[in-house]
């Protein structure tokens, strides 16, 4: 049968599955519910329904690539399998302890992260290996026995397995596999030096728990949604998107789950970024806000800034500390309680506080008349006319100003003496503020600067708020592309096949062992190599990164290892390590010794999209459909702006600000300061005008 | 009648230097060299008005530093007026009494200037690794021996380094370019500050921060009176006995509130000691003020404003009120326990609203190769983990188990301090039965053991307290278990000083636990079984 060679990518999110049906060069979407009791019957759903909208057979299907929030989910609301650890004797309460502090000052109430794994499943194994990989206590089989027999008679589903400096060596952990294995055949089994190998015993064995912890969830949910594609008729393989932005095989993502955690954030960031390459932006901040969040995320040269860390569950407003940490290839992004949904309140010195909590979507602003009783951004910008009533969701959910006048009245305006309007004026200031704080705070961390970035804007929310926030931080273009509301899955079609390890190896820079780190190298690449080829027989990049630091630092940079066979390799690796330090810090310490503690090397697909989009030309004004009132936050007063539809405009249209032009999943504010002009594939082009 | 929009603009301005200080705050955590600052985050930041008055200032690891820089920058002051300051400008101390309360600690001051005239200064303190001298620790018996003191004075001159200056610290301290770098660090994190502040003004069309200032102080001030008000007036008196370096150490303290004023008075607490302990009064002020805070406006930011609602006094020849030219370096052994015996004095004004008293000072030992002739890394290397006791258990819930309060540092991975050193920890973990018990349990101690790999023998340098008097329990619960150093092979050693732990030997710390809160009849079954599971608590006697 003649193939079409037809692509779908899904994204299960929270509420809802987006699915995206690319064939003949057109792009299909749907949004259908997200399904929890098997979240493959909303994927055939919504598979089904792109299939018969784009007169496509399942058998046309040539690939079909997935992300999914369910790990998240799983991890947030506890849902995972019964899980137990086996660790070296001694340290079992390392996942507990973590850093031994506070991540808010102030507070007496805290709570640390409960780790996923209690107390009387963390089993101790008899054995130790040193810093340097000896064995320092050989393995006693017979504890591993007792803790085998607890594992039966507390009747646990999972496990993870991980022991001291077994990045190392993992000798002892393999042998425990083995044994477990034997009198457990079916138990799942999660190796730390195998999810990830690096050093800190706490982020390690946290990453192996919540591996272990989610894998018999996801192994079942992927094996459903496997057979329920082949008995739909769709014979092509699954790949599955990860949150480090590639590409993964069926078996791959089914071992190591883990690594499917925000892979919904990592389409967006690639879709991001390949608007910026097909449109020669070099450098871009790309901003998604939805009802909840906003994330941030800086691309340089059209690649999203990848990291090793992250945390899972930030309980405490967001907060740095409070979560799960998990070290997996992502891509970094910063996350901020800022969404449409964030409530609005005024705290004991009368300012203003909105967020991090949400009204979600369920009850929702109050615009939504349903019940929704919190004053919530929302609210205030259908009061500064920013979001048209009877033109929101195309007109499915007519919102409901006078509910929104009621709450921010009752919790702003009459605590504040102030007008109802200036009320919306301030949360709307005050919200775009924190995202403008945590903007420049991520980018400062990075060495980097905002200034002079393109903001990519997409998510329900984002095209609201993008005008003040590019003003704030010295942005002078703003692009709304297309299908703002399936960004993600969008991303998916267009990310590469991509797999990362990561080995701990230390090293002086100056005693620096070649021969030894070919050979590192060389396992790496063939580690990788055998997840990549499972899934693509396409020609393979290389990357290859060490983690160095100051002898004596705290804290490791990621600097790109030059090619292996240079004449003078340490030089080259010494210089590697300064520009990077520089790039972060500004200056580099002479005559302070280096060190290296990790070593990661990815093999991935070439992703290098040319530019083929030409900075649009104005060829005629668009024309309004018609007049509304709009507050202007550059004027600082209510003015009278055109409202477009975007269904109306075509390439080469152009407006001036101030202006809102309406689709049916968001609105795109233009503040008097910019202008904007539709580029030839139909992305909104804002520019800041000379003031 | 003033535009109404100014409120919003004031919060705004407001916002935006809080956010300044914390980038500020940050910029010196990533490029220091001291590892207690990036990893513990012992530093401060902050933004003042022309006045010397702190109008806002980066939440880090350090309650210790929060008054102590705050009265800083008046004292930079009163030697240097603004008139007197140029663009350029960057002025340095690490005495004791002007700046954070050790000679370990830092502050560098910076003008910032807009169209010629100074409009706000920028200040920093962060903790450099050795200052000479003994090196830190609680050992000497004068400030002279625990390192170079350098009085208020110019660090940059119109931009001009003072070389002589550098010269001197260079030809003092163990590891001269550490030294250096931290004081780079500090003055580029000032720097990126006042970059901050000036595009700050120019979104917000402002000229200075004087009004913005004002209003940032007023709020403040008011805000802490109204949360000071709302406490019963009355004298609150609370004593606490802690261990001391060779002798005990009584902290005594009443709190006199009356209308919107809140007093503490550390009268009949114990005299200066002979070693390294005594803690100059910014210090005090900082780490006894941090106690109320934590219950009182803990939401309301720290500035000149709301610091200034509480006044802290201790008598002359007080521990907490040590003149020069006592030793001072471990003053953190003695400020940290504050917090505890001002919270005591609430737990009366407010009944049923603090935590019991918990480990409180932190645990973090030197460990030291012995050096000698062998000269490889087995027997030269120092590092300096942190290690933590139990939480005193709040009101509605347990104590935390090993976590640092007051302070706010993080911990070594195990993993790092075994590359970095030629010890291995053997154990490290939850200490059963140390968390005292109650209604809510206090959190739990933590027993380690280290030995040396080789099994060769190593020192300890020690600041340990809660071995002689536990922390105590509140409302009827129990007491924290004691802390305990020892050598597994048999002997105590004691909680302060320097000791060797002889080849062969295991050295076992055990950190204290924090109090219980509440009769343990009233415990929850279902979490005494909890523990019980889990073995953090023996069977039910």
């Amino acid at each position: 049968m003649m193939v079409r060679a037809a692509k779908i990518a899904v994204d299960i999110g929270g509420t809802f599955t987006d699915v995206v049906l690319e064939v003949d060069g057109a792009q299909v979407s749907m949004k259908v519910l997200t399904t929890y009791d098997d979240p493959a019957n909303g994927v055939l759903d919504g598979m089904h329904q792109v299939l018969a909208k784009a007169k496509c057979a399942a058998a046309e299907i040539g690939l079909v690539l997935h992300g999914t929030t369910l790990a998240t989910n799983a991890l947030i609301q506890r849902r995972g399998a019964r899980t137990a650890l086996l660790t070296t004797e001694g340290h079992r309460d390392a996942i507990e302890m973590a850093f031994e502090n506070r991540f808010e000052q102030y507070d007496i109430d805290i709570d640390r992260p409960v780790p996923l794994v209690p107390r009387k499943l963390r089993l101790p194994i008899k054995e130790r290996i040193a810093a340097d990989g000896e064995i320092l206590v050989p393995l006693d089989e017979g504890s591993v026995a007792e803790a085998v027999a607890t594992l039966q008679t507390q009747s646990v589903e999972s496990v993870a397995i991980g022991f001291l400096h077994a990045y190392r060596n993992a000798d002892h952990e393999q042998r425990v596999a083995e044994l477990v294995r034997a009198q457990m055949p079916d138990l799942s089994i999660t190796l730390a030096s195998e999810v990830c190998p690096e050093i800190r015993e706490f982020e390690r064995l946290s990453t192996a728990c919540a591996n272990a912890y989610v894998r018999p969830l996801m192994a079942r949910y992927l094996e459903s949604l496997e057979t329920q594609l082949r008995d739909a008729g769709v014979r092509s393989p699954l790949l599955l998107m990860t949150s480090g932005g590639g590409l993964t095989d069926l078996q791959t993502a089914a071992r190591f789950p883990i690594r499917l955690v925000e892979s919904g954030p990592a389409g967006g960031a690639i879709l991001a970024s390949h608007v910026a390459a097909r449109c020669g932006f070099d450098r871009v901040l790309s901003f998604d806000m939805g009802g909840t969040t906003a994330k941030i995320c800086l691309i340089d040269d059209a690649r999203p800034l990848l990291s090793r860390a992250f945390e899972v569950d930030r309980s405490y407003r967001f907060k740095k500390g409070s979560g799960l940490p998990v070290r997996v290839p992502v891509i970094e992004m910063v996350e901020i309680g800022a969404g449409g949904g964030s409530i609005a309140r005024v705290d004991k010195l009368s300012h203003i506080t909105v967020g991090p909590d949400s009204a979600g979507s369920e009850p929702g602003p109050a615009a939504y008349g349903r019940g929704g009783d919190w004053a919530t951004v929302t609210d205030a910008d259908v009061l500064l006319g920013k979001l048209r009533p009877e033109l929101f969701a195309g007109g499915a959910l007519k919102l409901d100003p006078a509910a929104s006048r009621r709450v921010v009245d009752k919790h702003v305006a009459k605590t504040l003496s102030m007008s109802i309007e200036q009320s919306a004026v301030g949360i709307t200031e005050v919200i775009d503020e924190n995202m403008v704080a945590a903007a420049r705070a991520h980018a400062m961390e990075w060495g980097k600067d905002n200034g002079g970035r393109t903001l990519i804007a997409y998510g329900g929310a984002a095209p609201l708020h993008a005008c003040q926030l590019a003003s704030k931080l010295k942005i002078e273009r703003i692009v709304i592309p297309n299908g703002a509301g399936v960004g993600s899955a969008i991303g998916f079609l267009l990310a590469p096949v991509r797999y990362e390890v990561v080995r701990s190896h230390y090293q002086r820079l100056q005693d620096l062992d070649r021969v030894v780190l070919d050979k590192l190298f060389a396992e790496l690449r063939e580690e990788a190599y055998a997840v990549v080829h499972a899934a693509t027989s396409e020609p393979l990049d290389e990357a290859r990164r060490a983690y160095m630091r100051y002898v004596g630092q705290g804290y490791e940079i990621a600097v790109d290892v030059p090619e292996l066979d240079v004449p003078d390799f340490i030089a080259a690796m010494s210089s590697a390590f300064d520009d990077a330090y520089r790039g972060l810090y500004g200056r580099v310490i002479p005559d302070l010794d280096v060190e290296i503690l990790s070593w990661t090397l990815a093999l991935g697909t070439t992703v290098d999209v040319a530019k083929d989009v030409e900075a649009p030309k104005l060829e005629r004004e668009a024309s309004a459909q018609s007049v509304v009132d709009l507050y202007d936050p550059v004027q600082g007063a209510e003015v009278r702006a055109d409202l477009y539809l975007r269904s109306d405009l075509r390439p080469g249209d152009y407006l001036s600000g101030p202006a809102l032009i309406v689709e049916e999943q968001t609105t795109s504010v233009v503040t008097s300061a910019y202008t904007l002009i539709v580029n030839q594939l139909g992305y909104l082009i804002m520019q800041r005008r000379d003031l | 009648m003033m535009p109404s929009l100014d409120p919003i603009k004031t919060q705004l301005v407001w916002n935006r230097l809080l956010a300044i200080v914390e980038e500020q705050a940050q910029t010196l955590m990533r490029t220091a060299f001291s590892t207690v600052v990036r990893e513990a985050g012992d530093l401060s930041a902050g933004v003042f008005n022309t006045h010397g008055l702190m109008l806002a200032q980066a939440v880090t690891g350090t309650p210790g530093h929060v008054n102590a820089m705050a009265s800083s920058v008046g004292k930079f002051l009163a030697k240097y007026p603004v008139d007197a300051l140029r663009p350029g400008d960057v002025l340095l101390t690490n005495d004791p009494w002007d700046g954070t309360g050790h000679l370990n600690d830092f502050t560098v001051v910076t003008p910032v200037f807009r169209n010629e005239s100074c409009v706000a200064l920028f200040a920093s303190t962060s903790h450099i690794a050795d200052v000479g001298g003994r090196g830190f620790g609680p050992d000497a018996t004068e400030v002279f021996e625990e390192g170079l003191n350098i009085p208020i004075g110019y660090l940059f001159r119109e931009g001009q380094l003072d070389e002589t200056l550098m010269t001197i610290l260079s030809a003092n301290v163990r590891d001269p370019i550490v030294a250096e770098g931290d004081l780079y660090s500090l003055t580029a994190c000032n720097d990126a500050g006042a970059d901050q502040l000036m595009g700050t003004l120019t979104d917000f069309d402002l000229e200075g921060i004087d009004e913005v200032g004002a209003a940032i102080l007023s709020t403040s001030e008011s805000a802490m009176r109204r949360e000071i008000e709302a406490l019963p007036d009355g004298r609150f008196d609370y004593q606490m006995r802690i261990d001391g370096y060779d002798e005990p150490v009584d902290l005594v303290v009443s709190m006199t509130i009356a209308g919107a004023e809140l007093v503490l008075d550390f009268a009949g607490t114990s005299p200066t000691s002979g070693y390294g302990i005594n803690v100059p009064m910014p210090y005090t002020e900082a780490y006894a003020s941090f106690g109320v805070r934590c219950l009182v406006g803990n939401d309301i930011p720290n500035n000149a404003g709301s610091l200034r609602t509480i006044s802290v006094t201790a008598p002359e020849g007080c521990i907490l009120n040590a003149e020069s030219p006592r030793a001072v370096s471990a003053r953190h052994a003695i400020g940290q326990m504050l917090p505890d015996v001002v919270l005591g004095c609430l737990e009366q004004a407010l009944p049923g609203r603090t935590p019991a008293e918990g480990a409180s000072c932190i645990w973090n030992p030197v460990f030291l190769g012995v050096g000698g002739a062998g000269n490889t890394a087995a027997d030269n290397f120092v590092i300096n983990p942190i290690f933590n006791g139990g939480t005193g258990a709040r009101p509605h819930k347990d104590g935390l188990s090993t976590t640092a309060f007051p302070s706010g540092v993080r911990t070594t991975p195990t993993e790092i301090n075994e590359v970095t050193s030629p010890l291995v920890i053997w154990r490290k973990e939850y200490r059963p039965d140390s968390g005292g018990e109650g209604e809510h349990r206090g959190g739990l101690g933590q027993t380690i053991e280290i030995s040396h790999r080789q099994g060769a023998a190593f020192y300890v340098s020690k600041m340990f307290d809660r071995i002689q008097f536990p922390a105590r329990g509140r409302r009827g619960g129990g007491d924290g278990a004691a802390g305990r150093v020892y050598l597994k092979e048999g002997a105590d050693l004691p909680g302060k000083g320097k000791d060797l732990v002889p080849a062969g030997s295991t050295l076992v710390l055990e950190t204290p636990g924090g109090g219980g809160m509440g009769d343990r009849s009233a415990r929850d079954p279902d979490k005494v079984q909890a523990d019980v599971d889990g073995g953090l608590v023996s069977k039910p006697k």
